[in-house]
């Protein structure tokens, strides 16, 4: 029964995990649209998401807790796309504008 | 088999960097959204590759089918800005850069590499290594993992309520589109107001559009 | 796996696309047959004998039109959405059992993929089937088609609650997320009996979610000219005509599979036990497959008409009637069927036949109640006058 864990080194899993946590770290600071920002957190929370499957599938695929928290991590993304575009639908009303810089009427 | 595998995660990882990289950097925000989706695919695919099968297709339920179309949905009602006129990276960007490529290649690659991971020794030959399925994530969500089950019940709950009241719009204070007699009446009233002779103006007649017929089937 | 399995494997796909798109063409025919004669008229009947050919004459006019693309459209995404709408509504098929035909190793010829997690592949196929509709909106450029998306996308995402939730109920009634066991625990009773209340909302749930009439305001033509597809010709729009026909189908088909028993009827096990003694298992299989595709495949028929029927009787539902019913009602009926068949299984696990009559008539009281206090009010709508600049 050929598996992953034979023909992947873990290492290779994590990096790729940590790549993608880094291009959507990228997106998340440089973008302006507050759309953009919340597609580089979605990136973000993938590849936490990744991590924890692997770990699961390479140190102990016997125990549900590495599955169970990326469901959790699912979970608490939804939810936080939901509150995330309901307020980007708020301040598009109000501001006319959905840019992060142009939202600025705290600023001191 | 092993070497099929191998492929398998490499097609699977260029996909998903691919993908994600044309997310934060194309200019159009659909495309951005579009390429996301795709990263996601990608990300699900690996989950069925590491036997992960609920997670999997719990990805492409959740964040393809829920997430990607509640993004797409907020792009449209907020439309007109994603003109390519319009600067999508802030101006210092360079700096954004920065810091997740000093991230990457300082701290996450040294570390991931150097550190001795304690695998579990390969189970024997012939015999399919335990792996928890659907079933154990089931019982361990109602048992080890009730009381966060539960919370994650109360905020989903509690995320549908705050979405709907914070993107709840009074139906007073909607701008209505108003139909072509209604302008007709509301433009008459805003003349009256500003000739207070008013002169009988000859009245407005829509052209009603001739009535497009033709069945489906 | 050898590679001979993988050449087995690919021509089973091949063979599954290929009936799935002739479904798709025969389907269309008989919905404008059946829908002529509920309106008492005669439907295409000069191509081929009883219109029979009627398809394919409308394959070669669809080929031979020009095929424009707006100017001003996303060119890559206009163009690849069509796909995006065709190739869900396939590969939905894929753990759906349309028979039982035994390999002898256990396996099934009539199912293409049996994993452990089928039921929540369909939901996820299925979910994903709307990004064609609403990607073909926007990339046309087009106001109305840009509406229609919008509105395929809000309808969708309300209306898969209800029958994820549903969907839900028949996965409790067998306790497994696998279609082939699902359809294996109804040998005795088809779920539409404990299932009742579940079935209702599923129908009316995948009616919304295929977006098919009484629910196909995203193609409104008195509203949205086309509705998301008013920018496509020629090919183009006959894969998302094609994709609107194979997903219905296919949603049939999961309803037959979850509620109706799949490919069993009565008297199967006598039949192949009969057959089996007397010429042999190779024969026994072979009837029995064959046999039970054609159960499964008369079902789909039924329910099929079932649906040109509603589309031949039901006026279209307005945009706030629409989301009402999604989120008012079906919610919360479905999730008072999960709560029924929760307790039910729980306090009388050893009596299917008693917890299905109780379901059964709970149903029923529940949709009655619901039918009679749900039914709008007359409520009065008066219209303010809005001052704006003009």
């Amino acid at each position: 029964m050929p598996s992953i864990t034979e023909a992947v080194p873990l290492p290779w899993v994590l990096t790729l995990a940590g790549a993608l946590f880094c291009v959507g770290l990228f997106g998340a600071l440089s973008r302006r649209n507050t759309v953009g920002i919340l597609l580089g957190i979605e990136l973000m929370l993938n590849a936490v998401n990744i991590n924890l499957v692997a770990f699961w599938r390479y140190l102990e695929p016997n125990v549900v807790a590495g599955q169970t928290f990326a469901l959790f991590v699912i979970t608490v993304a939804a939810a936080e796309a939901a509150v995330g575009l309901a307020m980007i639908i708020a301040i598009y009303r109000a501001r006319q504008t959905v840019n992060a810089d142009e939202v600025d009427s705290l600023r001191g | 088999m092993n070497t099929l595998i191998t492929v398998l995660f490499l097609i699977f990882a260029a996909i998903i960097l691919a993908s994600a990289i044309m997310t934060v950097t194309v200019k159009n925000i659909v495309h951005a959204a579009l390429w996301l989706i795709s990263s996601f695919f990608g990300v699900g695919a690996l989950y069925l590759l590491m036997e992960a099968e609920f997670l999997g297709v719990a990805q492409v339920l959740i964040y393809v089918g829920a997430v990607s179309i509640l993004i797409l949905f907020a792009i449209m009602l907020t439309r007109d800005l994603e003109g390519s006129q319009n600067r999508q990276l802030t101006p210092r960007w360079w700096i954004a850069l920065i810091v997740p490529a000093a991230l990457f290649s300082l701290l996450i690659v040294p570390t991931v590499m150097t550190h001795a991971w304690q695998l579990p020794p390969p189970p024997p030959a012939g015999q399919p290594p335990a792996i928890s399925g659907a079933q154990q994530i089931g019982a361990a969500f109602m048992r080890e993992y009730l009381l966060p089950f539960e919370v994650a019940a109360i905020l989903l709950t509690v995320a549908m309520i705050g979405a709907i009241v914070v993107a709840f719009e009074e139906r007073e204070r909607r701008r209505r589109v108003l139909t072509l007699a209604e302008q007709v009446r509301l433009r008459q009233r805003q003349q009256q107001r500003q000739q207070p002779a008013p002169r009988p103006e000859p009245a407005a007649t829509a052209v009603q559009p001739s009535e497009a017929t033709g069945s489906e089937t | 796996m050898t590679w001979i399995d993988l050449v087995i494997l690919v021509v089973k796909c091949i063979v599954l696309s290929l009936a799935a798109t002739a479904v798709f063409a025969y389907f269309t025919l008989f919905e404008r047959r059946t829908l002529a004669r509920l309106q008492n008229r005669m439907g295409p009947n000069r191509a081929g004998p009883g219109g029979l050919l009627q398809p394919l004459a409308d394959a070669v006019k669809l080929f031979f039109k020009e095929d424009v693309t707006p100017l001003m459209a996303d060119r890559w995404v206009y163009l690849v959405s069509p796909t995006f709408a065709l190739i869900p509504a396939i590969i939905i098929w894929a753990t759906i059992p349309v028979g039982m035909w035994p390999d002898g190793q256990g396996g099934n010829w009539l199912q293409l993929a049996e994993i452990n997690v089928g039921v929540l592949y369909l939901l996820a196929v299925m979910s994903v089937g709307v990004y064609g509709i609403t990607v073909a909106g926007w990339a046309s450029n087009n106001k109305y088609s840009m509406l229609g998306g919008i509105r395929a996308s809000a309808q969708v995402i309300s209306y898969e609650l209800a029958l994820g939730l549903t969907v839900l109920g028949a996965v409790m009634q067998a306790q497994s997320f696998s279609t082939a066991v699902i359809v294996e625990r109804q040998a005795q009773m088809w779920n539409i009996v404990p299932q009742f209340l579940g079935f209702v909302v599923f129908i009316i749930a995948a009616t919304a979610e295929v977006v098919r009439a009484p629910f196909d305001l995203v193609e409104a033509e008195q509203e949205l000219v086309g509705g998301y597809n008013t920018e496509y010709s020629s090919m183009k729009f006959a894969l998302f005509f094609m994709s609107e026909y194979v997903k219905l189908v296919a949603m049939n088909a999961i309803a037959v599979t979850l509620f109706l028993g799949g490919w069993q009827f009565p008297g199967l096990q006598t039949l192949t036990l009969f057959v089996t003694q007397q010429y042999g298992a190779a024969v026994g299989n072979a009837v029995l497959g064959l046999t039970s595709l054609g159960a499964f495949l008369l079902k789909v028929l039924a329910l099929s008409f079932v649906s040109v029927w509603i589309r031949a009787t039901l006026p279209r539902v307005r945009y706030d009637q629409l989301m009402n019913l999604g989120w008012k009602v079906l919610l919360p009926l479905s999730l008072i069927n999960v709560a029924i068949t929760a307790v039910l299984n729980v306090l009388l696990p050893d009596a299917p036949t008693l917890t299905a009559i109780i379901s059964l008539v709970v149903g029923v009281i529940i949709l009655a109640v619901t039918a009679n206090v749900g039914r709008p009010g007359k409520e009065k709508r008066t219209v303010k006058l809005v001052e704006i600049g003009l």
